[in-house]
């Protein structure tokens, strides 16, 4: 499989910088995923980048500014890398800005309580950067474990600046960027230590270094550009000949420098094979080396109380049946949580519509604009909000506080064993969180995973997840016919039940989808795997669901506008439009009908759910507004009188499951469509993305009715 | 129990030092990349639910490998417990 049918390319390398003065300055934000990087660029930016407790949050470049003293520095949060030899797409993004990219200076983030390993990413990254500072994070949680770092000696050793900062608390923020700012401001780059190298790999870079500046100018280190020739990474070579402008692969020069240089290191002892062993072994060491210098702890045992949590979340007993019931959980808390604001949102927002419908018939507007603005859009836009907004904001703080303590990649621990039987990737379980929020960002989110077999498998099962739109859906009709199976009060226990069986569903789904695929077009072996479990932190508890209230909020309120409003103005228009004594609506619900009914559907869900494309937001308003004949939304006071609406028009307990089935796997939404095709830059796996969940969900919602058939 | 063995072989708690990698391309890399080099520590602190794959605290960092990468990595124990 080439990069291009797969798109590893497709990382978004050509990134613009959105300067606001010619003076400001390009500042890389680099680091091992994880040690909070995004929060020091938030707390840097004032913005709101999504930050997170585990890997692969950043997968694409974020830029903001910030201003200090008079200069402007535009920040660019790159995603998180061990290394610069890059494994993923995302940490090709990483790579490239940083060493193509042209940034003034580059700030490397560290995680103090785990700063030897971070420090070979710095090592790497003031090879090519000599203007670097080092950032070193979480200073506040290595106190916590009673680790000490001298960063006078850690800025003595690297030869560039050191700060320790705690970017959750804002601390050591203004230490950072005055270091940012004297490093830009630096007429002449800084010349830290190089990393000493085996005597005749150092013998051979001085033998080279030279003739490559000569061939390719300054714009790159030659010490830096020497060892990469020698390395041979045919796709680094590529991107760094693309920047220079030189085809480093086929330079006759370069070639015979190479050749010869490797001739000599075999003749040392280090054959090209054993090159890499070598220059990687170098790195660790010098980092170990440093880290011996510069980190005291005083009390060996330090993560004794993270193994003893990881004990129980990840044991053999209970780590599953834990992560399902955290999951209920969640979902119970927003069930409940949600019942009353949505009650007070829909009564307050269709009271307003009264008094619009009121003020169009005082200045006598006609009577198909009233309708067309004030029951079409604005009713469709006050459904979606009041219906989706609570659940939303309750839902995404929770799942939020999981994802800031660390569990999530416990869960891609738990799992991964069962990707694995599915020749796929355990980092598919932190997409398919990501996909919970909005499956286009799931299907972005998918780039954190190295082999682009088992990343294209992730983006084509993504859409098994439901998201932001299809949730408050599937709650609806989980409470409208199953709850009641339950006594009165645990009722909503019963609903988040459902709703978890649902979820379950989604995942065995996802599982045979991804087998399916692996033992079919997408054949291969699995690939090697690592992950990261960082250690818990503590969430910052007010400030997570404050910012993840409003940011919901925003978000819903941003997609009820633009999409909900002019649906629900195109709905009605259907509605009320008669063509040859039907109305439009009826018409085309009317042609879908006998194909609907196979899959326990009926002509309108199908329709809705066609129509639906664009948002999924807005499934249940169109099946309302069809069902009505007045042709547009009544008010939906509870849930009953939705039922009842539904139960009128012929839907039982057979159609409840087929619409939640073919709710969960269905064609993914425009944007996710879109962001697929950007992803794979490719036509025929977006048709794949676009045709494998729809014939699942048909051949689901199929069975399911012909098995109900026989046994009524 | 003692001597050079497979990382894959290591129960929870045991510990041991990188003495060979056996793994090659990428993955190799990859290894290198979080510290693993020979002469690196390596402790087995905890399997998955379903016993693969397992987390490993490697220079302070705690990461998991699958069986079949472990496998590749080969260890020297003297067979002491730490704690």
């Amino acid at each position: 499989m080439t990069s291009g049918s797969t798109g590893k390319k497709a990382a978004d390398t050509a990134l613009i910088i959105r300067r606001q003065s010619a003076s400001d300055r390009v500042v890389a934000l680099a680091g091992n995923p994880n040690v909070g990087k995004s929060t020091v660029f938030n707390a840097l930016t004032g913005l709101s980048q999504h930050t997170g407790n585990w890997s692969g949050k950043t997968v694409t470049n974020a830029q903001g500014r910030c201003e200090y003293q008079g200069n402007g520095f535009i920040l660019v949060d790159i995603p998180g890398s061990y290394s610069l030899m890059a494994h993923s797409a995302e940490e090709e993004v990483a790579r490239d800005f940083l060493c193509f990219g042209k940034p003034d200076v580059a700030v490397v983030v560290c995680d103090a309580t785990c700063l030897e390993r971070n420090l070979n990413l710095v090592l790497q990254t003031i090879e090519i950067m000599p203007r670097t500072v080092v950032c070193v994070n979480l200073m506040d949680e290595a106190k916590k474990k009673k680790i000490r770092i001298d960063l006078d000696q850690l800025s003595r050793q690297l030869g560039v600046p050191a700060v320790g900062v705690c970017a959750r608390a804002e601390k050591g923020l203004d230490d950072l960027l005055e270091q940012v700012a004297a490093c830009a401001a630096q007429a002449e780059a800084p010349d830290p230590p190089k990393v000493a190298y085996p005597l005749a790999v150092e013998q051979a870079l001085q033998r080279m270094a030279p003739a490559v500046q000569l061939r390719c100018g300054q714009a790159l280190p030659a010490r830096w550009l020497a060892l990469r020739i020698l390395e041979g990474d045919p796709a680094l070579l590529e991107s760094a000949g693309n920047y220079l402008g030189v085809p480093l692969r086929e330079d006759p020069m370069l070639d015979s420098l190479r050749r010869e240089a490797l001739d000599s290191l075999a003749q040392a002892g280090i054959p090209p094979e054993k090159l890499q062993d070598e220059i990687v072994s170098a790195l660790v060491r010098r980092a170990e080396q440093i880290s011996s210098q510069v980190v005291h702890c005083e009390q060996g045992g330090y993560h004794d109380r993270d193994r003893k949590i990881d004990r129980i979340l990840t044991s053999r007993f209970f780590g599953v049946p834990l992560m399902i019931a955290l999951l209920a959980g969640v979902f119970w808390l927003t069930i409940v949580g949600a019942n009353y604001p949505s009650r007070w949102l829909s009564a307050g927002l269709f009271w307003i519509e009264e008094r619009l419908a009121e003020i169009f018939a005082w200045a006598g507007a006609p009577d198909f604009l009233c309708g067309m603005l004030v029951h079409g859009a604005y009713r469709t836009l006050a459904w979606v909000v009041s219906v989706m907004l609570p659940p939303m904001a309750i839902f995404f703080p929770l799942f939020t506080l999981l994802e800031d303590l660390g569990y999530l990649p416990r869960v891609a621990f738990n799992l991964d064993r069962y990707f694995q039987a599915c020749d796929a990737c355990g980092k598919q379980s932190l997409t398919m969180c990501m996909g919970f929020g909005c499956n286009a960002a799931g299907v972005v989110g998918c780039r954190i995973i190295d082999s682009p077999r088992e990343r294209l498998i992730a983006i084509l099962t993504n859409n098994f997840v439901p998201c932001n739109g299809r949730f408050p859906m599937l709650i609806a009709i989980s409470t409208m016919f199953f709850a009641g199976a339950f006594p009165g009060p645990l009722q909503s226990f019963g609903s988040a039940l459902l709703l978890t069986a649902l979820i379950l569903v989604g995942v065995l789904a996802t599982f045979l989808g991804s087998k399916l695929l692996s033992s079919t077009i997408l054949k291969g072996i699995p690939s090697s795997f690592t992950l990261e479990l960082p250690a818990y932190r503590r969430p910052q508890i007010g400030k997570t669901i404050f910012r993840s209230v409003f940011d919901r909020t925003i978000f819903v309120l941003g997609r009820a506008a633009a999409v909900a409003a002019p649906a629900g103005m195109l709905i009605w228009l259907m509605a009320n439009v008669t063509v040859g004594g039907g109305t439009l609506l009826s018409h085309c619900a009317g042609f879908l009908d006998p194909f609907a009914r196979q899959l326990g559907l009926d002509g309108v869900i199908l329709l809705a759910f066609v129509l639906g494309l664009p948002a999924n937001e807005i499934v249940t308003p169109i099946m309302i507004m069809a069902y009505l004949s007045t042709g547009s939304l009544i008010e939906m006071e509870s849930l009953e009188t939705m039922r009842q609406l539904f139960v009128a028009n012929g839907w039982t307990w057979v159609t409840a499951i087929c619409v939640m089935l073919f709710s969960l796997m269905h064609w993914p939404c425009s944007t996710t469509c879109l962001t697929i095709h950007k992803e794979t830059q490719s036509l025929k796996w977006t048709a794949v993305a676009f045709l494998f969940p729809t014939a699942l969900g048909m051949a689901a919602c199929f069975l399911v009715t012909q098995i109900a058939r026989i046994w009524m | 129990m003692n001597g050079i063995r497979p990382l894959a072989s290591l129960q929870c708690g045991q510990e041991g030092r990188v003495c060979d990698l056996a793994v090659t391309g990428s993955m190799r890399r990859r290894l290198q990349d979080i510290g693993l080099i020979v002469g690196t520590k390596i402790e087995c602190v905890q399997k998955s639910p379903a016993g693969d794959p397992t987390a490993y605290l490697i220079r302070g960092a705690v990461i998991a490998l699958r069986k079949e990468d472990a496998k590749g990595v080969l260890v020297f124990c003297d067979g002491r417990y730490p704690g």
